[in-house]
């Protein structure tokens, strides 16, 4: 375990105490000793910026389970690198901001922290992780914990539905990914992504290269809300807006973006590849900035225009994979990257603290509706402030970060249309255009945004509230957020070196480079190009279309705010629901004698299947041994008694017959000199006796019928079956055996288990010893059932109750 | 649980036979390595044992004789059985690898002792109370 390990782990550690420093330091705000730990690991981190910008990257495994090739395998290089400081940085910051938003007295913040320390965890680990069954399980832990934060008021109902939603399509994608996976190690042989990188010819000319990339990229899309799986994010802002500035904008969204990223080394360069990650991505980039516009929730305007910049880096992820195409680093391509980390860094920064200005907004005014709120900027100076600069720098405008990374992504789509691959110099076309129209959209509702919530004049009769601004504290997160949004933004080549670089490195993995770093010099004025014009129009047609506000804000299409994709998502899981209620309605009738007939003919029918299948039938009596008198009489006598048994009368009778067949087949024990078993077999006996004795109570009175019994056919043939096959499956394994010189695995015990065990009961030491595992899990068994048995009794379900 | 004749014969011979049985079991639990028995023969037949208590007298008045709680007493076995696992593991052998030594004391002479047979306390209790809570659930059920 090195340190790197530690790191990953040390949130969970920490969770675990939570509880306790909340219970017993009251007066101390939890979040206080939660803020250490991002801080920490943030500060540990840090010092890797130098060494990975000399194209260090940093290895460390720990065997799992060696024998399936799982190693807990963390790896460092530039683009796990900035995912770590966004998820620390960011996280510290937000914990901080989460002190001031969530009162200690009438909130469960204890609950709050575990959840949040446990995505913590779980996100480091995902971005940490080089083997992909590791990476897996902190995916999905990262959508649990994301569920567990968004139902974290969960006495409201749109919380646990919003929950739900989140839960069922990112579960669903990520159970797809682990096909995905698996599809990848059938390729490789490997589960270490590094390894797959040095494998990337044979993973794309595979014949399972479609299906592998499919099941992974549905992984990727719905973590990272891209069309049409996007319905789950803006429902997910039912969670604390600190969770909302967190987890849905800055980190957890982003690990789909990650995923691909860090795939592309190995699919990158197959036309597939590059046309369904940038046209996805592309066409997210519109829908999502439609949406935006029309939502009435500032949140959720903000959870729309999230998706809407999700697509848009996903779309330059898409389209930067042609340089592995061309297998160089021409500039031409490598600017699609160059923009993609470039702008997953600024949307981080500036949404974020877009996001802890609304929950200002609604913590302060007490709504989040843009059609009540208005005239906040006196009232609210220092929020209104940094709001500015967040839609600022959204929107794309001078001299903010968000204008560097979308003159980057202008770049990068018109030089799309030069590829001269995959069809791009007609279809391509598609690209500039609507990106284009995108960010006339994306300044259209950056300017609601900010004019809805600040300008206007000041109604305090319309809040519930007396509106006064935020306690410092609360400023503290989203001021330095913006603090940073407008140093990048006046000196972008901080982080060119530093960060964007060694990322592009990493996602373009494995291009001829003559040891030579990519070129990254971001500069705010690039000539009169194609670029600045694009951004020209962009702000004044964005602001043409928000001045007629007035007119289009009558129109139907802006008054319906929800997404078309969720009255679909809600029919399927509703409809899913009652179809397979109606599949187990048709099967559970409630009674024990078709639940018997439904294990027998299914027995029937593959044990049968699987023995003709192989020709397996093979009777030969010349080994069965000499069959004596006293067997003969226990035959018979069995045959009388079971025989017997649907004869008889009374209950009483029927229970006492029941357990003298028992009886009857100990004797075969004894008579075969297995004491242990025949032992075994006459306690079960008794006790079952017993049982049936004490039920006896509430057994109902065996009805007189009156009318003739009919014989039911169906039923005697299955039974007729089961013994049938039984037996000749009984006599084939002998004669196989026989025929095969098989020697009995009893032989190994019976002469190990004096010495190796140490006991001369063959039968207990195999029960404690060899197979303790089974034993000890044959005993939970009994346990739950134990369970199970008092949960059926003492909590009966009411007539008319469904499961 | 209520027999209306108050069957003297049955009620005298329960007094003796049940702790019979309960002593047999537990001669059979330590029997087990050598020769039949063992934890689960062991717990089955103390389960009857406790059984025939209660098919025989009222159940409040065994309840009061023998105030254990079985559903915690079956965690405590599978506790138990589990637990003795990690001495393997401590070891650095397998999970469950289990362990014995021969040692001679005086008067008793060469004596056996094996972490088998903590593990088979795990199932002998686990098993015994598991059947205990099953029937005696069904048959408290009103």
């Amino acid at each position: 375990m090195s340190l790197m390990h530690w790191a990953i782990l040390l949130p969970f550690i920490f969770a675990i105490f939570v509880p306790i420093l909340y219970k017993y330091i009251r007066p101390v705000h939890t979040g206080w000793f939660v803020l250490i730990i991002p801080t920490v690991l943030f500060l540990y981190f840090l010092p890797y910026i130098s060494s990975i910008a000399n194209g260090e990257t940093f290895y460390e495994a720990v065997p799992w389970v060696p024998s399936l090739g799982i190693d807990f395998a963390a790896f460092l290089d530039g683009w796990s690198l900035l995912f770590v400081l966004l998820i620390t940085g960011i996280g510290a910051l937000v914990v901080l901001y989460s002190i001031y938003y969530l009162d200690k007295k009438h909130e469960a913040i204890h609950n709050f922290y575990v959840y949040l320390l446990l995505f913590m965890g779980a996100m480091l680990g995902v971005v940490l992780s080089d083997n992909l069954i590791v990476l897996y399980v902190f995916w999905e832990l990262t959508s649990l914990s994301s569920t567990l934060l968004i139902s974290y008021w969960f006495q409201r109902d749109a919380s646990i539905a919003g929950a739900q939603k989140s839960l069922n399509i990112t579960v669903f994608g990520g159970f797809a990914m682990l096909a995905g996976f698996a599809l990848l190690y059938v390729i490789t042989g490997t589960f270490s992504i590094q390894e797959m990188i040095g494998q990337a010819d044979v993973v794309i000319n595979h014949e399972l290269f479609l299906p592998t990339m499919i099941l992974i990229l549905l992984g990727a899309f719905t973590k990272s809300a891209q069309f049409p799986f996007h319905i789950w994010l803006p429902d997910a802002m039912e969670a604390p807006t600190p969770v909302s500035a967190y987890l849905h904008s800055a980190t957890m969204v982003k690990a789909g973006i990650y995923l691909v990223a860090r795939f592309t080394p190995v699919f990158g360069g197959a036309p597939e590849w590059f046309w369904v990650i940038s046209g996805f991505g592309l066409f997210t980039l519109l829908w999502g900035s439609l949406s935006a516009i029309r939502q009435k929730d500032l949140k959720g305007l903000l959870a729309y225009s999230t998706i809407s910049q999700l697509g848009m880096v996903m779309c330059l992820l898409g389209l930067g994979s042609a340089a592995l195409y061309f297998d160089e680093a021409n500039e031409l391509y490598t600017v699609a990257i160059l923009a993609a980390v470039f702008h997953l860094f600024n949307h981080a920064t500036f949404k974020g603290s877009l996001f802890m200005c609304a929950g200002i907004v609604d913590h302060e005014t007490g709504t989040r509706d843009i059609r009540s709120l208005g005239g906040l900027m006196l009232v609210m100076p220092a929020t209104a402030t940094i709001s500015l600069i967040g839609a600022a720098s959204m929107a794309g405008l001078p001299p903010f970060n968000g204008f560097l990374s979308k003159e980057h992504f202008f770049m990068a789509i018109t030089d799309a249309t030069q590829y001269g691959i995959f069809n791009m110099e007609t279809a391509g076309m598609l690209f500039p255009v609507i990106g284009w129209v995108a960010s006339v959209f994306t300044f259209v509702y950056c300017c609601i945004f900010f004019f809805k919530t600040f300008a206007g004049p000041f109604n305090a009769d319309r809040f519930a509230k007396t509106v006064h601004e935020a306690p410092v504290g609360m400023l503290i997160s989203p001021a330095i957020l913006g603090l940073i949004v407008i140093t990048v933004g006046l000196f972008p080549n901080l982080l060119s070196q530093s960060i964007i670089e060694p990322s592009m490195a990493s996602i373009l993995n494995g291009l001829p480079m003559d040891n030579e770093a990519f070129a990254v010099d971001i500069e705010h004025w690039h000539g009169f190009s194609a670029e600045l014009f694009m951004t020209i129009g962009v702000i004044a047609f964005g602001s043409l279309i928000y001045v007629s506000m007035g007119k289009w804000k009558e129109l139907s299409i802006y008054k319906k705010s929800e997404d078309v994709f969720s009255p679909l998502y809600d029919s399927s899981i509703s409809g899913l629901i009652k179809g397979s209620q109606k599949i187990t309605n048709v099967q559970m009738t409630g009674r024990l004698r078709d639940y018997f007939a439904y294990i027998s003919v299914f027995f029937l029918i593959v044990v049968g299947w699987t023995m003709i299948r192989y020709d397996a039938f093979a009777i030969d009596l010349q080994y069965i041994s000499e069959v004596n008198s006293f067997e003969v009489a226990l035959v018979v006598l069995l045959l009388v008694s079971v025989l017997s048994l649907p004869f008889i009368q009374q209950r009483v009778a029927a229970i006492v017959m029941l357990g003298f067949i028992g009886f009857l087949i100990a004797l075969f024990f004894v008579n075969l000199r297995s004491a242990d078993l025949a032992l075994t077999q006459l306690l079960i006996e008794t006790v079952l006796v017993i049982l049936f004795m004490l039920a006896f109570y509430h057994l109902p009175e065996l009805r007189k019928e009156t009318k003739r019994l009919t014989f039911n056919w169906t039923n005697a043939l299955i039974s007729f079956g089961v013994g049938l096959m039984v037996t000749l499956v009984a006599f084939s394994a002998f004669t196989f055996g026989q025929e095969n010189d098989f020697s009995p695995i009893s032989e190994y015990y019976i002469e190990n288990s004096a010495d190796l065990a140490g006991g001369y009961n063959m039968v207990n030491v195999v029960l404690v010893d060899f197979r303790g595992l089974d034993t000890v899990l044959e005993v939970l068994v009994l346990g739950i059932a134990a369970l199970a048995v008092i949960a059926v009794i003492r909590l009966k379900l009411k007539e008319g109750d469904d499961v | 649980m209520k027999w209306k004749t108050n069957n003297l014969l049955f009620i005298h011979v329960t007094r003796v036979v049940s702790f019979l049985i309960l002593a047999f079991s537990i001669y059979l639990f330590f029997a087990g390595h050598n020769d039949p028995g063992g934890g689960f023969i062991g717990g089955l037949m103390t389960a009857s044992s406790i059984l025939l208590l209660y098919l025989t007298f009222d159940k409040r008045k065994i309840d009061e004789m023998l105030p254990i709680d079985y559903v915690s007493l079956i965690s405590a076995g599978l506790l138990i059985a589990f637990g003795t696992g990690f001495i393997g593991l401590f070891i650095g052998d397998p999970y469950l690898t289990q362990y014995f030594d021969y040692f001679t004391l005086p008067w008793i002479g060469e004596f056996e002792l094996a972490t088998a047979v903590l593990f088979d306390v795990g199932i002998y209790l686990g098993v015994a109370a598991s059947a205990l809570v099953i029937i005696l659930t069904i048959a408290g059920d009103q």
